[in-house]
């Protein structure tokens, strides 16, 4: 068993986060050079270079079924499986979507994706997905971090825990959430350190990520802030208040580090040339995905991008259509460019929701909660390429049949999360510490290795 | 005396801020102008939709609403005040002796278990910051520049005795207990549209806080409730449980959940899906009393571990609930509670029954009275200590048993929470009392640092110290508590219930999106948690701050004090006060007087906005201490 902190590194940002604020200059403020460029390499902060070119060298040391990022298009409301991965056209249950063949042989998916249908040979489609929760919040929660809800204890998200068995050595957030609404991803007894940093369309600039005094004017309350304030707060306190306690002071410095980073372009799609913004689709989830893209090639760990409006109870079919040309034209680019800038070796794109949708079409030509028998896609890293797992009925089940009925080789939402961290060559089965004082592994799940290349 | 005290406080607005500067200054100040007000340019344009534009009269109408709300605000920023708030001459600063007696006792179990420790304990803290602590745990936020200067000119032995008596009469302070309390047995999230009504649920429990209904009483009226969510408030702590996808009944198994947790602080969870394996939970059938607290209190033989039934007894009192139809509400009726438990094949039906003390039980009437009965039982210690674990987690930060909803049956206790559990059980569960006794003590009032100029200044201070409080322990400010501590220090008077409307609507929308973008931390508002970037940059350089900062001569501390101080230690002085509570360090003196010096004008203004961002943005304002 392990203490909480163990896997963590620390730190080439962490070691300067503390100190940082000093390295805040006017100059680099301004214009974005690297005046600093030394004196952050002898502390151990690296250029956007240099920090590529670590990366690139880490990349081939390691060895190769250990993926580095992860890519999670959250579909927020719960995607209907019929009407997007897992179309039983023409059945009873199959409502008025067709189905389209793909680049994976034999596999078809429905017509409302047909810029998917490309790349399909480049992903696992996981069909038979099933879990205990069909409630959005609860649901939510245990997709994100592969636990149910337990009153007593938040479990972090994939993103948090990927974050958090790797070495940090960026000066921007590893794990990211755009878009996210109600319930992005949390560091949870990992520490809210790791909660996602959230951000909206990536059209707009960052938030409060500029200074709205002259950089001297900023220079100079960081400065009292850090000399005068927090050197009288410390007197007479806890040891090492800021390190084992408060992360208050290391925040401030990390967040001005940002602030002045060249690494902050990670986030300016506008960066990108138009024809390749406008590949992605011009929607918030279209730019968010770009905005991952170059977010992972900068060493970013986990980049959350949501899509919600997914929750189709009434007029599903026209609801999950218009979702599915915005999904397109983003999953199909996202890709893409991953593959493009070859990127996609050591990035894993999951594109899930909380559950499916019910095989039954109701009154209101809706489709209600369905969480045994829904789709996920996965491409990159391990998994395989243009790979089908599990198969759901055409059926309408009976009213008291178990809906588990007619499903082949479930995958559960446990198994799925196993799977995940064995392919970012996580040892799952470590206990950590918690805060409660019980110790828990990062996963209680399966791997199941039918999804991943041998 | 009092009243006459706070006579002085009957004054204009700029003398009322000459008063506070006189606090910290005998020296006389000079006269100071009215402050301008807006002019035509300070007028935020309304947005439109150019697709629809208004008549002209429209126009007229609209542009007067704006102007005379507008006038409202700057004439409440500048008018006089009658009083601090609509009770004060009814606030006594003098304690009830047998509240004393047992915060002495509290203090002497406390301070034996330091020594045991071999622990070094504070000194006591400055009088402003147990002020501030008190604020924000029953307000949630910290002292106005006016609330110092009155509470300065009470006699120090009754200071902060007038100020709890002061804050139990306000209402902000039953509102802001109610918010925490409904974080406890609702949770925080949403529940389900149009069945549950939150606002209703935490107004219905400031009520009950502010009339001072016994804690047992709410209790009980929560685990009976019966009828429709709006015409009985109480009936949302069971509708907040129902699931869209089966409204027609709450969850029995969130109920129990949530009763086991909230009112008698045992996390029995885990027996829903399996007996006690993991040796978490036991039960004893019968309390021993063993005179000592940190012993354990029940080594029966009746002590057992808990068993999956445990669990589904009690999710069974909840079983009957159901929802006859929008206008009637919640009723009870005889649906049986069936479970299929772990290794069975087939379901049971389970009859309601409580995990411990079944003597306590009723053995008829209604499943939730019989219960509600159990829960409440002077002799079912449990629920006291559960509460009073709250209570001090919400003064202090953080509980005296860590998890806050999980204290064993069998103890050990932590010194102090058994002599506080019964005092509160023995004197009718009144929580306005618990809050006092807690303040009473000598461990609130203790300092959060060892005082370095001690002879023991070499020794190192650990974690300990806090887990035994031979110090204030350091907790982070919930969000709500940021905003709004950001906002009053921006104001040179309380915002409170007298506060103009638009006052208090700009308090109300800016705390609720400053804690939206600050992220809430949920169910778990006492797990320990530390800083993140997002938080960091938002008070940084986020409008929330800069807005309540900048050169605003009608609105902003920071403009006014830079503008009617006639010095610069004033001035200091002034802002530490408004943001930290508290008179500042030579060095903040020294540094802060050469940012200023002596300056004058936009210079002037600019600099102290400058040094209020500094204030704001350090863990000490940040962090409770």
């Amino acid at each position: 068993m392990e203490p909480l902190n163990s896997g963590r590194i620390p730190t080439a940002a962490g070691n300067v986060g503390c100190d940082s604020w000093r390295q805040f200059h006017r100059r680099r403020f301004l214009n974005g050079t690297a005046t600093l460029a030394g004196g952050l390499l002898s502390q151990g902060m690296l250029t956007r270079l240099a920090e590529r070119l670590a990366l690139a060298a880490e990349s081939k040391q390691v060895d190769k079924v250990s993926a580095k990022s992860l890519i999670l298009l959250w579909m927020q409301g719960g995607p209907s499986q019929l009407e997007t991965f897992d179309p039983h056209a023409g059945s009873m249950i199959g409502g008025e979507t067709k189905a389209i063949g793909t680049s994976a042989a034999g596999l078809q998916i429905a017509s409302s994706l047909p810029r998917t249908a490309e790349i399909m040979h480049q992903a696992t489609l996981i069909r038979s997905m099933i879990s205990r929760e069909g409630d959005h919040e609860r649901a939510t929660y245990n997709m994100k971090t592969g636990w149910r809800p337990d009153p007593t204890l938040v479990h972090p998200s994939i993103g948090a825990v990927i974050c958090h068995q790797s070495e940090n050595n960026i000066e921007i957030p590893r794990h990211v959430s755009i878009l996210s609404d109600q319930w992005p991803s949390r560091g949870g007894y990992m520490g809210s350190d790791l909660d996602a940093f959230k951000l909206g369309d990536p059209r707009n600039p960052l938030p409060n990520l500029k200074s709205y005094t002259d950089p001297k004017v900023f220079q100079n309350r960081v400065s009292d802030l850090h000399e005068v304030l927090e050197k009288e707060f410390r007197r007479g306190r806890i040891r090492d208040l800021d390190k084992t306690k408060t992360l208050h002071e290391s925040s401030t410095s990390r967040a001005t580090t940002m602030m002045a980073s060249e690494q902050i372009k990670a986030f300016d799609i506008a960066l990108e040339p138009s024809k390749i913004v406008s590949s992605f689709g011009d929607t918030p989830f279209g730019r968010g995905c770009l905005a991952a893209v170059r977010l992972i090639e900068n060493g970013v760990r986990c980049v959350e991008v949501e899509l919600s409006g997914w929750d189709s109870h009434v007029e599903n079919h026209t609801l999950q259509s218009n979702r599915c040309a915005i999904l397109d034209a983003a999953l199909h680019a996202l890709i893409e460019q991953l593959d493009e800038r070859n990127l996609l070796e050591q990035t894993i794109v999951m594109c899930a929701g909380e559950f499916g949708r019910t095989p039954r079409i109701n009154v209101a030509g809706g489709r209600d909660h369905w969480p045994t028998g829904f789709s996920t896609l996965l491409a990159g890293g391990l998994f395989r390429r243009g790979h089908v797992h599990g198969q759901t009925t055409h059926e309408l089940l009976e009213n008291g049949k178990d809906p588990l009925t007619g499903i082949q080789d479930a995958v559960r939402v446990e198994d799925l999360h196993a799977t995940l961290l064995h392919a970012f060559g996580v040892d799952f089965t470590k206990e950590l510490q918690t805060p409660i004082g019980r110790p828990l592994v990062l996963s209680q799940g399966k791997v199941v290795s039918t999804l991943l290349e041998s | 005396m009092l009243s006459e005290r706070l006579t002085l406080m009957r004054c204009h607005e700029t003398q009322n801020m000459e008063l506070v500067v006189k606090a910290m200054n005998p020296k006389p100040i000079p006269p100071v102008l009215s402050p301008p007000l807006l002019n035509s340019g300070d007028v935020p344009p309304l947005r439109m939709d150019a697709t629809k534009q208004p008549s002209r009269w429209k126009k007229r109408a609209l542009s007067i609403g704006v102007g005379v709300s507008l006038l409202t605000a700057i004439f409440w920023e500048t008018s006089p005040r009658t009083q601090l708030s609509r009770s004060t001459e009814s606030v006594s600063g003098v304690l009830d002796p047998t509240i004393q007696a047992v915060a002495q006792q509290i203090d002497a179990a406390i301070d034996s278990e330091i020594e045991k420790q071999h622990l070094v304990k504070a000194h006591p803290a400055d009088w402003r910051t147990v002020a501030r602590r008190i604020s924000l745990a029953m307000i949630g936020n910290g002292l106005s520049l006016e609330e110092l200067r009155v509470l300065g000119q009470i006699p120090e032995p009754q200071r902060l005795n007038w100020w709890t008596e002061y804050l139990l009469q306000d209402r902000r302070s039953a509102d802001y207990l109610a918010e925490r309390w409904t974080r406890a047995t609702v949770g925080t999230n949403q529940g389900p549209f149009l069945i549950f009504r939150r606002r209703k649920y935490v107004d219905w429990l400031a009520d009950q806080f502010e009339k001072g209904t016994p804690y047992d009483a709410i209790a009980r009226q929560l685990l009976e409730a019966q009828g429709s969510w709006t015409d009985a408030p109480q009936v949302n702590f069971l509708t907040a449980t129902m699931d869209d996808a089966d409204n027609k009944k709450p969850d029995a198994i969130r109920l129990a959940g949530r009763t086991s947790r909230a009112f008698l602080a045992q996390r029995i969870d885990c027996l829903q899906c399996h007996q006690d394996y993991l040796g978490k939970v036991s039960f004893s059938e019968n309390s021993i009393e063993t005179g000592n607290e940190q012993a354990p209190v029940a080594e029966a033989p009746s002590s057992r571990m808990g068993e999956q039934a445990d669990f589904h007894q009690l999710a069974a009192f909840f079983s009957g609930i159901r929802l006859e139809n929008p206008f009637v509400g919640l009723r009870n009726s005889n649906q049986e509670y069936r479970v299929k438990y772990l290794n069975e094949e087939t379901e049971t039906a389970v009859v309601p029954s409580v995990p411990y003390r079944r003597d306590l039980l009723p053995e008829t009437g209604d499943a939730r009275h019989r219960l509600a009965v159990w829960v409440t039982h002077p002799e079912n210690k449990a629920f006291a200590r559960a509460t009073v674990n709250r209570m001090w987690a919400v003064l202090f930060g953080k509980p005296l048993v860590e998890p806050i909803d999980s204290i064993p049956l069998s103890g050990p206790f932590p010194p102090g929470l058994e002599r506080l559990a019964e005092d509160f059980a023995a004197n009718g569960y009144h929580l306005k009392r618990l809050i006092r006794t807690i303040i009473c003590t000598e461990v609130y009032h203790r300092d959060s640092r060892i005082d370095q100029e001690s002879p023991n200044e070499e020794m190192e201070i650990d974690e300990r110290y806090e887990q035994h409080w031979a110090i204030f322990p350091l907790t982070q400010l919930r969000p709500e508590q940021v905003a709004a501590s950001i906002h009053q220090a921006s104001r040179v008077k309380a915002i409170d219930e007298n506060s103009s409307i638009i006052s208090q609507l700009e308090l109300f929308t800016g705390v609720n999106d400053f804690t939206k973008a600050y992220g809430d931390r949920g169910d778990d508002e006492f797990n320990q948690q530390s800083v993140t970037i997002p938080q960091r940059l938002l008070v940084m350089n986020g409008s929330f701050v800069s807005e309540r900062i900048k050169h605003n001569p009608v609105l902003n501390a920071a403009t006014r004090i830079a503008e009617l101080t006639s010095d610069d230690r004033t001035a200091i002085e002034t802002a530490t006060l408004s943001v930290l509570n508290r008179l500042p360090s030579e060095l903040e003196l020294s540094v802060f007087g050469k940012r200023l010096g002596n300056s004058r004008g936009p210079t002037r203004s600019a600099e102290m906005s400058s040094i209020f961002w500094a204030l704001m943005n350090s863990t000490e304002f940040q962090w409770n201490h």
